[in-house]
């Protein structure tokens, strides 16, 4: 009698499972349409696109046509230097000041450090959206719209990283540190060369999580970054679909491409650690 | 003993000696030290421009004027009788009303089904995160092509198959729903990982305790201790895409910029980012920052309220 | 290389609860002193604040005759060994070892990681704290384990590291608390011996916090047992075991327990009423006498169970007023027991008696040699 049942639930089990892949396919297909979409237009001809049917491949052949018109015509390289001039140099402050401020948090007893910690909280709610203004005018007012500092500063203090950094530091055992302290290390030495490689897990998160939403950023850019030399992945790419009237769709496409490549390809490669990463703020 | 360890560095209730500080003491400027360079970019970056957004939002402050002068709650008034205004935040909320209910309830659907597969789950999570990790700039210039009335792919393939074409961003009753298909297709994946990561957390042990109480149904099962259990994991991913969707600025500013016609797609962010930095009407947008702050304090005030009660489910 | 460590009415307590209470204590240069006690009642707070890790409340700490309070750790020449070993986890045990030597004797520049490499002019010093490091590895015999990080080790070797990286110091004070007590039973007897030979070949002051008596018995010169806050005796092992001078010392000590009767009970087996100062009488196990005739005070019981442990044999035994006693007698004697109906009769020497009033401190003990009552004490307790 087990047997028959097993039997049958197997039979449901493998039933189940094919249902469930058949529809997850249909949907992957979905899912990566946009990117396919993506790819083969960067290597369609002009001509193809203007035509009334839909062809799943490319009917000529341009090879890398696109790809070299986008690297040569327009200057994607310098985006994507700015993005990552920009999206480094903000990750850098950010850690320099997040760390030793979230260490302070974690291990100190000091005055003021509950008050610091309730601002800390209320500001891990207040998007960019909202100091953009009064901070766009202070820029301006030290003249320094349309510069690499202009479009970092606003991000240069990271809320979260200090909170993110705050819970991994305090679960640091403190024997640990109380050890450091007798072999004679000062609280600078402890945090940079004992705590911080014990906590790299979380700060790789964070680096993922900051790296990728700054360079995805089009809000901040779009209001400080004028000159073409300085923009950054989004805003270059905004800027040049809009000025291609033309609608050199295969450029465009391969631009997106080069663009989007970095980031997914970081992503290929470890995606325990960006999942780990994007997925930690609960907000995209 | 892990109490008294646990304790320190405790505060010294009575000073051992006036004069000399006792050696074990971490002195304040320590901390401070530590602390000192993300306490100034907090006021400065942080505090006095929130501040300062206020204060703006009760002037009537144009970007190069001279002149400046406190106009009390006018702008709010003005914005009260401003139709584009209302028209940004009720375009806003329709298009959170598509998004949120769509993403979650697809990114809850793929959790489940790719959970309970037995090989291939990883290959499906990472399709289905990829378009979280792609450049939505570049994304949406890809779907305004792929959405393009006459010579996108999307609609050439209806016309092969004998349907009639959509034309999302030409029509002003279609360009939210066209927007909010494209944040739908960003934010399902990243629901579904936070959906996996809840459901990873229900112990296996309730499901065959449901086996040996007769419930075999997968229905059964799903609704009687997957749903309950995902229940926290459930409204923490309902207020967090409610704020990415209330954010929505990006795709507006790539494909629509507000049109077709005039606002159909005017969404409260794009709204205010014009009146401030493209007509530079600073007190108006300084109100609109200000109802916009309003709003998501409110999310984000739920969201804790969730986060805290996740912590003892 | 010893210091003398002095405590003078050291306090400490957290808002309303007082964690220690006027904990005074000498420890003599060279001493191997431990501090035993239940969990909790401050012995490793106590030992934190000599390390300086924690603030006292109230009281004063000395080492060599000067008061250290104001000094930081790294200033108080003290190595300490902790219960979780706080190794560095990102670092070899060469590194683990060597960390002390390297914030010493290298300026900060050298001491960054990379960057550190590049700084030239020192090779000798750092030769230097690789031959340090090798030298005492040998001594706690983890000589082949240097290139190893933490989490490659057993619990003993991990041990041994953590002893090495005190001992690399030379400190003239070695604070250890519950080193021994995340080993497992084996582990713990070899490594007892092995720090009490280390004690001796370095002649440094030792202090030892441990909730294990046996530890506290086996390694230590002196004893210090604490109570809730309070250093309650301080003694040698033999002096804490045979003349404990509170109750709760008496029970802490000893395994199996001593066995304490009230007082009613004893009159009733003396047939003599104690006087009012006392409340309990308190033997050891060893005091339990089988032997029949012998003198002292005679108790009829009954025989609950017994337990061979090889060469002694440990007796449950209930008396007449249901109090259940334990005693310890050679196997050799146990096999020649006569026990009738599950009735057996035993003696008590009345100088293994022990009396303690009733705060639980320890008063003069009310008998004679003969089990009698001495009219002199009696008087000279009363008064």
């Amino acid at each position: 009698m087990s047997k028959t049942r097993q039997a049958g639930a197997g039979m449901r089990y493998t039933l189940g499972q094919f249902a469930s892949h058949a529809f997850l396919l249909a949907l992957a297909f979905i899912f990566m349409f946009p990117f396919y979409v993506m790819l083969v237009t960067s290597f369609r001809a002009p001509q193809e696109l203007f035509t009334p049917e839909f062809n799943w491949l490319p009917q000529v052949f341009t090879g890398a046509h696109y790809y070299i018109e986008s690297l040569t015509a327009t200057p994607v390289l310098t985006f994507m230097k700015n993005g990552v001039i920009i999206s480094l140099g903000i990750l850098l402050v950010q850690l320099l000041t997040a760390i030793p401020c979230a260490y302070a948090l974690a291990k100190f007893e000091f005055r003021g450090r509950k008050l610091l910690f309730a601002i800390v909280i209320f500001a891990l709610t207040v998007p960019i959206q909202v100091p953009a203004l009064p901070l766009f005018l202070g820029l301006n007012a030290i003249g320094a719209l349309d510069t690499y500092f202009a479009a970092m500063m606003p991000f240069f203090l990271s809320v979260f990283a200090i909170f993110l950094f705050r819970q991994s530091f305090k679960s640091y055992p403190d024997e640990i540190i109380h050890a450091a302290r007798l072999d004679g290390m000062s609280e600078w030495a402890i945090l940079w060369t004992i705590v911080v490689p014990g906590s790299v897990p979380a700060i790789a998160a964070f680096s993922v999580f900051s790296l990728t939403s700054h360079w995805n950023d089009l809000y901040w850019p779009m209001i400080v970054i004028r000159s073409n030399e300085l923009m950054t992945p989004p805003l270059g790419l905004a800027y040049f679909a809009d000025s291609e009237s033309g609608e050199n769709y295969g450029a465009l496409m391969a631009t997106a491409t080069i663009l989007t490549a970095p980031l997914m390809l970081a992503f290929l490669f470890a995606q325990r650690q960006f999942i780990r990463g994007i997925t930690m703020t609960g907000v995209k | 003993m892990p109490a008294d360890i646990a304790a320190f560095p405790g505060p010294a209730p009575v000073a051992v000696s006036p004069r000399r500080r006792h050696g074990a003491q971490i002195p304040g400027w320590v901390s401070w030290s530590l602390a000192g360079p993300s306490v100034v970019l907090l006021v400065l970056l942080m505090l006095l421009p929130i501040a300062a957004i206020v204060l703006l939002s009760f002037t009537d402050y144009r970007f190069g004027a001279l002149e400046v002068s406190f106009v009390g709650l006018d702008n709010y008034v003005d914005l009260n009788s401003d139709r584009a205004f209302w028209r940004a935040l009720g375009n806003t909320f329709t298009y959170v009303a598509m998004v949120v209910p769509a993403s979650v309830f697809l990114g809850l659907l793929l959790a489940v089904l790719i959970n309970g597969l037995t090989r291939g789950r990883k290959i499906y999570q990472l399709i289905f995160f990829l378009p979280v990790t792609a450049t939505l700039v570049a994304m949406a210039t890809v779907w305004k092509y792929l959405l393009h009335g006459t010579i996108g792919p999307f609609n050439l393939l209806l016309k092969s198959w004998g349907l009639p074409a959509i034309d999302f961003f030409s029509d002003p009753d279609l360009v939210l729903g066209g927007l909010a298909l494209i944040n739908i297709w960003s934010l399902a994946g990243f629901n579904m990982v936070l959906f996996i990561a809840g459901l990873t957390a229900i112990p296996e042990e309730l499901y065959d305790a449901a086996s040996v109480d007769g419930m075999e149904n997968p229905l059964d099962r799903f609704f009687s201790v997957t749903l309950p259990l995902l229940g926290p994991t459930t409204m923490f991913v309902i207020i967090t895409s409610t704020i990415t969707a209330f954010k929505v600025f990006d795709t507006v500013a790539v494909i629509t910029r507000g049109g077709p016609r005039r606002g159909a797609s005017d969404v409260l962010l794009y709204t205010t980012y014009l009146e401030g930095f493209t007509y530079f009407r600073m007190g108006s947008a300084a109100a609109m920052t200000v109802v916009f702050l309003a709003i998501i304090m409110i999310f984000a005030f739920l969201q804790a309220r969730v986060l805290d009660r996740k912590v003892h489910y | 290389m010893s210091a003398k460590v002095e405590l003078e009415n050291i306090e400490k307590s957290y808002g309303a609860t007082q964690t220690l209470r006027s904990a005074s204590l000498t420890i003599e240069a060279g001493e191997f002193m431990t501090l035993v006690g239940p969990s909790g009642c401050g012995k490793s707070t106590l030992l934190r604040i000599m390390a300086g890790l924690q603030p006292q409340s109230a009281g004063e700490i000395r080492i060599d005759g000067t008061s250290v309070d104001h000094l930081r750790p790294r200033e108080r020449d003290i190595a300490m060994v902790f219960q979780s070993y706080a190794l560095y986890p990102h670092m070899s045990v060469e590194q683990n070892i060597g960390t002390p030597l390297r914030v010493r004797r290298l300026p900060t520049a050298v001491r960054l990681p990379v960057l550190g490499r590049l700084v030239p002019g020192q090779r000798t010093a750092r030769r230097e704290i690789q031959e340090a490091v090798r030298e005492v590895a040998d001594q706690v015999e983890i000589g082949h384990l240097l290139p190893r990080k933490p989490a490659a080790l057993s619990g003993g070797q991990r041990q041994r590291v953590a002893l090495a990286r005190a001992i690399i110091r030379n400190p003239k004070v070695f604070l250890m608390d519950e080193p021994l007590s995340n080993l497992d039973a084996r582990l713990r007897v070899t490594m007892r011996g092995e720090i009490t030979s280390l004690h001796r070949r370095l002649g440094a002051t030792f202090i030892y916090v441990t909730h294990d008596q046996t530890e506290a018995m086996t390694m230590s010169d002196r004893v210090a047992v604490m109570m809730d806050g309070e250093i309650v005796q301080c003694a040698s092992p033999q002096e804490l075991y045979t003349n404990p001078q509170d109750l709760r010392v008496a029970r802490f000590i000893g395994s199996p327990e001593i066995n304490v009767v009230s007082t009613e009970e004893t009159a009733r087996w003396t047939g003599q009423p104690l006087p009012d100062g006392i409340a309990h009488i308190a033997f050891r196990p060893e005091a339990i006498d089988f032997t029949p005739k012998s003198a002292g005070i005679g108790v009829d019981a009954r025989l609950l169970r017994h337990e061979l442990l090889g060469h002694d044999v440990l007796v449950f035994l209930q008396t007449d007023q249901g109090t259940e006693v334990t005693g310890r007698i050679p196997a050799a004697q146990w096999s020649g027991l006569a026990v009738a109906d599950g009735q057996i009769a035993f003696t008590l020497r009345p100088e293994a008696l022990l009396a303690f009033d009733p705060s639980g401190k320890r008063a003069p003990l009310p008998f004679s040699p003969d089990g009698m009552m001495p009219a002199d004490r009696m008087l000279s307790h009363a008064s």
